[in-house]
């Protein structure tokens, strides 16, 4: 009769031979099955005297517990083993791409026109809009630019066939007139009008077509009207903006004197970059001004009482120094090449 | 404006350089659009004399020149050009020089003999284009004088962009005004003494219409010799003001005008018959211009004429049949003031304009017109010679234009602008550029001078102080506003929303253009009458677009020649439509609308699944998850863009919002697609329109879900099936969905099959047996009954 601490040894040695979980169960039943070796012996305990039989009992008992805990570790060192190769198995090759559709994007200008929204939502403008075929009192007379103005022919105007009277709007500035009638109406029964601060962004139209100018383009317009509006007050907003927008402090801004028959003092923007591609060019970027006491009366603001300054900036050239883009017609084309890098 | 630096600085002479002297102008509202080297540079060019010219031992097209360059000895040059002729004056690159194209000048050997220099043409020097010899030099050109300095090239052209308010700039004395202004260097402008009468020769002027003409000066100079040359400084002043000479009396004309601002009129006086008008024309009159265009003036349009017949449009352009020529001995120079309300706008009627209607327009100085007849009548006595009879001065003074003193609130000029200038500071700006400041209490009233067209009210004023003042000197200030908070409304999602939600999709934007094709108009919106352009910019861009959808698939067009298959493209922009109730501008209907357009496969190409071209259902689903978690119904149209059994009118709480669908197979073809896109465009305001979350009670008892597979004809719509069981169906069907559509083996031909998934479920208790085969039966006796349904697998 084999002792029975061989009896361990010999059963922790063959678990660790069995190679799976069948073999494994195989080599439990020769020492804890039916009729295996510890079964045996506790069916012959009975042959024994109540006290060897209670000692001989206690051993087997130590031993058949030693086994099973031998048996556990060995399933589970199995179970182990079966899933680290099924793991080992399922790997993928994790470089393969992504399956799934791609993303759209944003045309350029419109990621601009958005941060341009931002940016002036962050001190108080609203956005508001108005229609591209426009009435020639909106777009010219009442931003005083009578007929046989001058000033007309800077504008090379798109005019509909049949209409005499209606044209495609060459500038968002016609947004300002309906903007603060609309205003004026609000609180016409109010004692004062309240601070009208709004930008318009949208697309215009002029006779023109080269590599930086398109018979269709965008503008925003911006407009601030209240009781105490300076030149200073513009100047502040408008270098805040171009710092903003191009994320950068390393920019000069330049005003200088020039006309507009709805402003008045007028001023065209100038920015220049004091690094990079474009550095120490002065390039123009909009036009702007006080907004002429005409133009503020013609939309029935009182001009004595309330000031107020106007801007126009082409959001098409500033996408185009932010982003490096060289030609204009490029963002009309429709060529998903290009496009599709501004995502 | 184009002029000469060297020209200006005659006026004005500032201790600055060109580039200071440029950023000056445009600081101060002249803005320096181009400041360009008169002629390229060169170096080391000097006045020489031929002094033999014989010919080339060994080449018969050369020939042996010794030159005199003042330096002391003869220089031995070999010379190509045919007019090296003994004595001439011409300009001499010496050995060292440098001609322009960094083209250096060195000793070399011509066919075997040494040469020592090179003799130029005007356009080797990068003078003019004429290569038709050596350049001739004049008689009395001094001997080895550099000829940067004896033909004064060192000089700067000036281009600048005048803004219509500025026209008292649009001349040299102008400019020179206001650079005298800006930098406080002195002034001097061109002395002009009055040419005495030495002929008893004059015509009578009349001023028909004074409004329009206050003031017209002319006079008779006899014995002129039209043929004179225009002296060598002269032509060039005038060509570095980008005119070109072409004869004496036309260029004193020019010369004044560009000078003193005065346009100016020479007619040949022997074709006048009578005194001289200036009147509106008479029906039908007609006037055969000097550029060869014969026009028939509106009424409004001012003539000059004399007692026979109309001459030329004033202030315009002058007559063919009375204009100066070469054989002119006698001319009648006009000098006017036409009124700028009276000539604005007029020259672009007949579609074109000049040098004079651009300065009338704007306005000329009205008390410039004697003292430039007097400057052009001496220019010209003293290069065509002949006598000047007295100045004739029609003047209708009261018709002139007034120069009424403006009230200037100096408090409120600061306010304004955001300074802190004090008056006097204020006083003496205005009074740099000759307005009169009379003080009067808190105010100044200020009085223009008679060349400033643009001061009339207060603000004009302001202007001009921020102008002189610098707008560099002008604070940037962060504003203070009242703070107010902006809506944000829950009913609208904003488009940005609608533009990421697109891209999100797969979607990339563009932007076309708002005018199109009329084809397009014709090709995909039935559209026969599109709003047309008056004046388009190309016939391909001749009427305004009623739909996005074309341009989307030109767009498509576009990337499909680049070899880029699979494409999804949206663009949010108007539409236009005719309706005469249109808002806000009647007869225009400009509603926004978003497109997209999806074509090739679904996925990009990978690796993983098979690909699967994109279809209508494709692009339906990602309509609707655009207005998710809205439902839109879909109901088949019929749409000139679409295939016909491919397309669907979107509708939205009923209402139609847009169509989506295949496009039309004759499209695809006509346009070179090779594969059908699909296209959907909807009102963007139904798109933006949102509506509150409002939420349910959710339930915690079981769902019971059966599946019904019906059978019904192919022509029976799946909205038509579901909604038929929707309306029957008892509250405790929560859900009916399609999952399955069969059609083939074991379906009739005519039939298919739909499979239903029935959703059951009480908020409150477990559904019982009963009521769930009960719902279920309703919902198959409906199938039955309203669309000849049958179960599938139940026979028959």
């Amino acid at each position: 009769m084999e002792h029975l601490d061989q009896l361990v040894q010999q059963a922790a040695a063959d678990f660790a031979a069995a190679t799976d979980g069948a073999q494994l169960e195989h080599a439990k039943a020769r020492y804890v099955g039916k009729s295996g070796l510890l079964t045996e012996r506790l069916k012959a305990l009975g042959k024994l005297d109540p006290d060897a039989r209670r000692e001989a009992g206690a051993a087997i008992n130590a031993v058949k517990t030693a086994i099973e805990a031998e048996l556990e570790g060995r399933r589970r060192a199995l179970r182990e083993a079966a899933l680290q190769a099924q793991l080992a198995a399922e790997a993928l090759d994790v470089s393969l791409p992504g399956r799934g559709a791609s993303l759209g994007g944003l045309h350029p200008v419109s990621r601009t026109l958005e941060r341009i929204e931002q940016l002036f939502a962050s001190i108080g403008f609203i956005v508001a809009d108005g229609p591209e075929i426009e009435t020639d009192w909106h777009n010219f007379t009442a931003l005083n630019t009578p007929e046989n103005h001058p000033a007309r022919s800077m504008h090379d105007t798109f005019y509909l066939e049949g209409h005499e009277d209606v044209l495609l709007r060459t500038h968002t500035s016609p947004v300002q007139i309906r903007a603060m009638q609309a205003h004026v109406e609000r609180y016409q029964h109010c004692d004062s009008l309240p601070e009208l601060r709004l930008i318009a962004p949208g697309r215009v139209f002029r006779v023109d077509s080269d590599a930086t100018h398109a018979p269709m383009f965008h503008q925003v317009e911006g407009l601030w009207v209240g009781e105490n509006v300076s030149f200073a007050d513009l100047k502040g907003v408008i270098a805040d903006f171009l710092r903003k927008f191009f994320e950068t402090d390393d920019l000069q801004v330049r005003f200088r004197p020039s006309f507009f028959p709805f402003t008045e003092p007028s001023a065209e923007i100038d920015v220049a970059f004091m690094s990079g591609k474009l550095e120490g060019r002065w390039l123009e970027i909009a036009g702007c001004g006080m907004v002429h006491p005409n133009v503020l009366q013609c939309a029935g603001i009182d001009p004595e009482r309330y000031t107020g300054f106007a801007f126009g900036m082409g959001p098409d050239r500033l996408t185009m120094l932010r982003y490096g883009v060289n030609d204009l017609r490029l963002f009309f084309e429709g060529d998903l090449r290009f496009l599709s890098q501004f995502r | 404006m184009q002029f000469s630096e060297q020209w200006l600085r005659t006026f004005v002479d500032p201790q600055l350089d060109s580039d200071a002297l440029g950023h000056l102008l445009t600081m101060a509202g002249l803005e320096v659009e181009e400041a360009t080297a008169a002629v390229p540079f060169f170096s080391g060019v000097v006045v020489a004399r031929i002094v033999a010219a014989d010919k080339h031992p060994n080449a018969d097209k050369l020939k042996l020149c010794k030159v005199d360059a003042g330096t002391g000895e003869l220089l031995q040059i070999v010379c190509g050009a045919p007019n090296a002729a003994l004595g001439m004056k011409v300009p001499c690159a010496k050995v060292g020089a440098m001609l322009p194209g960094e083209f250096a000048i060195k000793p070399a050997k011509l066919r075997g003999v040494e040469s020592f220099g090179m003799l130029c043409s005007a356009r080797e020097l990068g003078l003019s284009e004429d290569h038709g010899g050596l350049y001739a030099l004049p008689e009395d050109a001094p001997l080895g004088a550099d000829i940067r300095d004896y033909l004064g090239l060192d000089d700067t052209l000036f281009t600048v962009k005048l803004t219509p308010n500025r026209a008292d700039c649009l001349s040299l004395e102008g400019v020179a005004r206001e650079v005298a202004a800006i930098t406080g260097a002195a002034l001097r402008p061109t002395e002009v003494t009055p040419v005495a009468a030495r002929i008893d020769a004059r015509r009578a002027i009349v001023l028909d219409a004074p409004q329009a003409c206050p003031r017209y000066c002319g006079r008779v100079l006899r014995g002129v010799d039209a043929r004179a040359p225009t002296p060598d400084w002269m032509v060039r002043r005038l060509a570095r003001s980008g005119i070109r000479s072409i004869s004496a009396l036309v260029d004193v004309t020019n010369y004044v005008m560009l000078e003193l601002g005065q346009p100016l009129h020479a007619f040949d006086n022997t074709k006048l018959q009578g005194a001289i008008h200036v009147r509106y024309p008479q029906e039908g009159e007609q006037v055969l211009l000097l550029n060869e265009q014969t026009v028939t003036p509106a009424a409004d349009t001012l003539l000059i004429a004399d007692e026979a017949r109309a001459l030329a449009l004033a202030g315009i352009m002058g007559g063919e049949d009375s204009g100066i020529t070469l054989e002119t001995t006698e001319v009648f120079l006009e000098s006017a003031f036409f009124a700028p309300d009276a000539i604005a706008g007029r020259a672009r009627t007949y579609g074109f304009g000049s040098d004079a209607s651009h300065r009338f327009e704007r306005g000329v100085d009205f008390e410039l017109a004697p003292r430039a007849l007097e400057r052009a009548t001496q220019l010209i006595l003293d290069i065509c010679g002949g006598a000047a009879g007295a100045v004739e001065e029609a003047l209708a003074a009261d018709e002139l234009p007034q120069r009424k003193a403006v009230r200037l609130r100096t408090a409120r000029a600061r306010r304004v602008l955001g300074i802190t200038l004090d008056d006097a500071a204020i006083r003496s700006l205005l009074e740099r550029v000759h307005l009169q400041v009379q003080v009067d209490g808190d105010d100044f009233l200020v009085t223009p001078p008679s060349w400033r067209f643009d001061i009339e009210i207060e603000v004009d004023l302001v202007e001009e102080i921020a102008r002189l003042h610098g707008y560099d000197n002008i604070p940037a200030v962060a504003p203070q506003g009242s703070l107010m908070m902006l809506p944000s409304t829950e009913h609208a999602r904003p488009v940005w929303a609608v533009r990421h939600l697109l891209a999100a999709l797969g979607y990339q934007e563009v932007v076309n253009f708002a005018f199109v094709e009329e084809a397009w108009e014709r090709d995909f919106c039935a559209n026969a009458d599109p709003i047309r352009l008056a004046n388009p910019i190309a016939s391909q861009l001749s009427v305004m677009r009623s739909s996005l959808i074309a341009g989307l698939v030109a767009t498509l067009a576009v990337n499909r020649k680049r070899q880029i298959d699979r494409v999804r493209v949206f663009e949010i922009a108007r539409v236009f439509e005719r309706r005469a109730e249109g808002e806000p501008v009647a007869g225009f209907h400009q509603p926004m609308r978003v497109a997209g357009l999806g074509a090739g496969s679904v996925r990009p190409e990978q690796w993983a699944e098979r690909g699967r071209t994109l279809d209508f259902y494709d692009v339906k689903a990602d309509l609707e998850a655009l207005f998710a978690p809205r439902a839109l119904q879909f109901e088949c149209l019929s749409h000139p863009a679409l295939h016909p059994g491919r397309a669907a009118s979107v509708r939205l709480d009923g209402r139609a919002i847009g169509v989506i669908g295949e496009l039309h197979p004759v499209w695809v073809q006509r346009y070179d697609l090779g594969t059908a896109p699909v296209v959907f465009e909807v009102e963007l305001d139904a798109v933006l329109s949102a509506r509150m979350p409002a939420h349910g009670d959710i339930s915690r008892m079981p769902a019971v879900v059966r599946d019904l597979a019906l059978v019904v004809g192919l022509e029976v719509s799946a909205a038509r099936v579901i909604d038929a069981l929707r309306a029957v169906a008892p509250t405790l069907v929560k859900e009916i969905a399609l999952f399955d559509v069969y059609h083939g083996k074991g379906v009739d031909p005519d039939k298919k099959s739909l499979a239903l998934r029935i959703l059951m479920q009480d908020t409150q208790r477990t559904l019982e047996d009963a009521e769930v085969d009960a719902a279920v039966a309703v919902l198959v006796q409906q199938a039955e009954s309203a669309l000849g349904a049958r179960l599938r697998g139940s026979g028959g």
